[in-house]
């Protein structure tokens, strides 16, 4: 079986049309004066999912998330958690929890007290409070900090006690405002697969805002990539990235090369773009058989290859151009090739073997090919 | 050369503070400290024995022989000065507990107004200040006596029938303590209030407190520095105060302040008005320390 990408997990409720979705967005708009932040969304989260908000700062994905917790009201529109309509209802009603940017641990408190907090407002009782943050403590490997105060913690062990509060109360769903933003780099990559590993473990739903596309692909079972308050696309990972459905997708995510031409012909289920002279683009037509029209083709570095000889068909999916820059960055070397019409291309490949022989210079002259079907052709 | 200019200059940094306390803190303590270990007497200066660094050593041996705790005993015997202690520190504290009432809600709502207002807002809460304090007691004479606004005004909505009598009474002093150490408080809470992180009631609110809720567990602990720093700066000033129980304050108003000046200025006994002043410092200094003390220690752990 072919699939895009790489799949982590099978879970897939969002193509089965019998599956009840757990938290709907519904034509939702929110105003700040005059300045729209979300503007007539529509959103899907199933139950169990990690869903994910990536975009640029400013494009309403805190502000939808603000809007599930409770600290917003939507200007009109309306959203639905677990089969229940949430307008009116205060943050303190609803079955979500958040994890604060900042963390915004309690600062006169000590762990153990942030932890209780949520509970202790709950009325639960004190033998069971205990029993329960002595559980939360453990799961985040904090039982030997439960008396200090936030401010004797580093900020990851901060981080760990804010997710401590934050699932204490067992929420349906605990909503994730960039949770990582103030970790290092490793410690941010480790507490990434912490975090996938407690989901599934408890069973539920996450939803997480970031603008850290890594850290979207990583986690996340979908991902709704946000521009001006609208969502561009809603898909997993390696859809969004393999298949993305608009130039901005495209760009938003990963690196890609994008191709201008026109569609010059079709024929036996493929399409010709004629990109310059000498340099066409010969593709699966997919439904977008308009002759004439403008169109553009997007594909990945990965997926472009670089060398010296003429490839068969050449001019077809490959064109000649001259070396521009060479990158290695250990794992893999980036080539910019510069294009005879001033375009420059993006070719990465792989350095599996050590040692290469004859290795691809500055200035040179070097043929650039793809397959097909490597890229994705956009409709804008 | 630059490293001697900046050791000289950190010196200076540390010397010039401490300095100034010595002058105007230590050596004037010391001087009164002095005085009321003297006895009074009808000369100038109004006290024996006087000091003359021309007797040499054994008059200042003469000198220290004279000096003694007589004045601290006599405070004991005369229960005025006992009920003027007591009465200063319970008007003191009351009258602190209401500025703290009142200065309250105007910190909070100074804080949460939009950024833009909060300077201006600042500037009228320190705007009494540019008249001078006597002349704004004087004006809550013109507003308490019977005949004075806030009577006239009652009467004419028909609020009471007969003027109340408010001037000269304990409640003016009260009055007058609130209205002039607000400042003093508001301030302060507003600084702690200032600060809190927005977030912090957000995730209150979050693990299931209503907006009181959120206040009293989250906003309120937080401000406490504020509200000691507030307590301790009107509480302090407002024991020894003397204007406004002498302006406002009537017969029954019993506050260490008038006594003191009764004393040095009616009796025009130095020794015992400086030993009021000693025991005054001492019933104010005390608690304070041992308080911070015990906050120190607890911000420790």
């Amino acid at each position: 079986m072919k699939s895009l990408g790489s799949i982590r997990r099978s879970f897939a409720p969002w193509t089965d049309p019998s599956a009840k979705p757990y938290i709907s967005f519904r034509n939702v708009t929110k105003k700040f004066g005059t300045f729209v932040a979300v503007d007539d969304l529509s959103l899907d989260i199933y139950h169990r999912e990690f869903f994910a908000l990536l975009g640029a700062s400013g494009c309403g994905k805190s502000t939808l998330l603000r809007m599930l917790a409770g600290f917003e009201q939507p200007t009109s529109g309306e959203i639905i958690l677990d089969g229940v309509n949430m307008a009116g209802t205060p943050p303190y009603r609803r079955p979500v929890n958040m994890m604060f940017q900042s963390y915004a641990l309690f600062p006169h408190m000590t762990v153990e007290k942030n932890i209780a907090f949520g509970l202790k407002q709950d009325g639960m009782p004190k033998n069971e409070i205990a029993e329960r943050v002595a559980q939360m403590l453990k799961l985040v490997k904090l039982e030997k900090f439960a008396t200090r105060k936030p401010h004797q913690l580093s900020g990851g062990q901060r981080q760990r006690v804010a997710l401590a509060r934050s699932l204490a109360k067992r929420p349906k769903v605990l909503l994730l405002d960039e949770p990582l933003g103030a970790l290092d780099k490793k410690l941010r990559e480790e507490t990434q697969f912490e975090l996938m590993d407690l989901q599934q473990d408890l069973g539920l739903t996450f939803v997480i805002v970031t603008h850290d596309q890594e850290e979207a692909m990583t986690m996340a079972d979908r991902i709704a990539v946000m521009s001006a308050g609208k969502v561009n696309q809603v898909a997993t990972p390696a859809e969004i990235y393999e298949a993305p459905n608009s130039r901005f997708v495209a760009d938003f995510i990963g690196d890609v090369n994008i191709f201008d031409g026109l569609v010059t012909s079709s024929a036996n289920g493929m399409l010709d773009i004629a990109v310059g002279e000498g340099f066409t683009i010969r593709t699966p037509i997919g439904n977008m058989d308009v002759r004439g029209a403008a169109r553009g083709f997007a594909i990945r570095p990965e997926k472009i290859r670089v060398s010296r000889e003429v490839p068969p068909d050449a001019g077809i999916n490959s064109v000649k151009g001259e070396m521009w820059d060479i990158a290695y960055l250990g794992d893999m070397t980036v080539y910019i090739v510069k294009l005879p019409n001033g375009q420059t291309v993006k070719a990465s490949s792989l350095n599996a073997q050590r040692s290469v022989e004859n290795p691809l210079g500055y200035d040179e002259d070097v043929w650039i090919s793809f397959d097909g079907d490597a890229g994705v052709l956009l409709k804008d | 050369m630059v490293r001697l200019v900046n050791g000289i200059f950190n010196r200076l940094v540390i010397v010039i503070p401490f300095g100034w306390l010595l002058i105007f803190f230590l050596v004037p303590f010391v001087i009164v400290l002095r005085i009321s270990m003297s006895q009074t007497a009808i000369a100038m200066p109004p006290y024996t024995p006087v000091f003359d660094i021309a007797t040499g050593w054994e008059g200042l041996k003469d000198f220290l022989s004279q000096l003694s705790l007589d004045n601290f005993l006599y405070l004991t015997q005369d229960s005025l000065y006992l009920k003027a202690y007591i009465s200063s520190v319970t008007i003191a504290f009351f009258s602190t507990l209401l500025t703290l009432l009142v200065g309250y809600p105007i910190a909070y709502a100074m804080a949460q107004a939009p950024r833009t207002i909060r300077p201006t807002l600042l500037m009228l809460v320190i705007l009494p200040f540019w008249t001078s304090f006597l002349i704004r007691v004087y004006a809550w004479i013109a507003i308490l006596k019977p005949e004075g606004f806030l009577n006239q005004i009652l009467l004419y909505l028909g609020i009471i029938h007969e003027p109340l009598i408010i001037l000269n009474t304990n409640t003016a002093v009260y009055i007058g303590i609130v209205y002039s150490y607000l400042p003093f408080m508001v301030l302060p809470l507003y600084s702690a209030l200032e600060k809190l992180d927005g977030t912090l009631i957000e995730a209150a609110e979050d693990l299931g407190c209503t907006r009181f809720q959120a206040f009293w567990k989250v906003t309120f602990p937080l401000s406490l520095p504020g509200v000691v720093a507030g307590f301790l700066l009107v509480f302090i000033p407002a024991t020894g105060e003397f204007v406004i129980p002498d302006l406002l304050g009537g017969s029954e108003t019993l506050m260490i302040g008038k006594t003191l000046w009764a004393e040095f200025f009616s009796n025009r006994d130095w020794p015992v008005s400086s030993a009021v002043a000693i025991v005054l410092l001492l019933v104010l200094v005390i608690p304070i320390a041992l308080f911070q003390n015990a906050q120190a220690k607890a911000q420790g752990e």
